[in-house]
């Protein structure tokens, strides 16, 4: 059994907060586990920042829809905008900087694709007609990835 | 203004009045540090209790807040929840800052100058 639900925002910082705070709602509201739910709020939150900064950057905030499918054992949250594509149709490697002994040197940001790629199972992405369709996979197994925690 | 703080002998405490540092506060919270240790102890604590959400515009900002300190200061965190203590240990930035789960821990007597 699957179930679907969908919430959509403009890409504004604080539009995006509103939409992500939602979708966290719904997800609650169905019974899946905080720590879970807080793992999908930030690689869907990284997601949604850089469809704001890069996919719309330059222009007038657009719109981006979210649409969770929900299955007994993984979720798949898809997020879409009608913004640039990824440079050359492939979503970015998300290696982490280099951290080092020198204080000035150390990363502010890049960090982004390396959580999505930490904490989704799955990534899509496909370019369809004018829009971006990413699709990033949770497991809802109890026993899943993430025995780091202990 | 999203910090609140207080100078306590030797150690600046630095609260954050907000449950999200998110990149739609980033850049304001970057700029509220900056203000709020323009000077004072060479030890600041930021307490992060209030805080349930970080992305990495916040992770961002934080390691910024911790450059614009400068080499003879430092600046350690307190009051970590479990997911902002997670993304600080997925993004290895645990290594960078002394993290304490609560205040009173950070502000223990050996932790002082440590």
């Amino acid at each position: 059994m699957t179930e679907t639900f969908s919430c959509s925002f403009r890409a504004t910082e604080l539009d995006a907060r509103d939409g992500i705070l939602r979708v966290v709602d719904q997800l609650k509201a169905r019974g899946i586990p905080d720590f879970r739910v807080e793992e999908v709020q930030i690689a869907l939150a990284e997601a949604v920042n850089n469809v704001v900064e890069h996919a719309y950057a330059g222009t007038a905030p657009g719109d981006v829809l979210v649409r969770c499918n929900l299955h007994p054992d993984q979720l798949w949250v898809n997020i879409n905008d009608a913004g640039t594509p990824f440079p050359n149709g492939t979503l970015p490697e998300g290696k982490l900087a280099e951290i080092g002994d020198d204080l000035d040197s150390l990363p502010e940001g890049g960090f982004g694709w390396f959580l999505i790629r930490e904490l989704a199972t799955d990534i899509r992405y496909q370019r369809d007609e004018d829009k971006n369709q990413l699709s990033l996979c949770f497991s809802l197994q109890l026993q899943g990835p993430d025995v780091r925690t202990s | 203004m999203s910090l609140t703080s207080k100078v306590t002998e030797d150690v600046q405490i630095v609260t954050v009045n907000a449950e999200r540092i998110d990149a739609a506060m980033a850049i304001q919270f970057k700029e509220d540090m900056r203000v709020e240790t323009e000077s004072g102890p060479a030890r600041v604590v930021l307490d992060l209790s209030s805080v349930n959400f970080i992305d990495s515009s916040g992770l961002g900002a934080i390691v910024a807040a911790m450059k614009q300190l400068g080499k003879d200061r430092k600046l350690d965190l307190a009051g970590l929840s479990p997911m902002v203590e997670k993304v600080f240990r997925l993004t290895r930035m645990d290594t960078v800052f002394n993290l304490y789960s609560t205040l009173p821990e950070a502000l223990e007597p050996q932790q002082v100058g440590g």
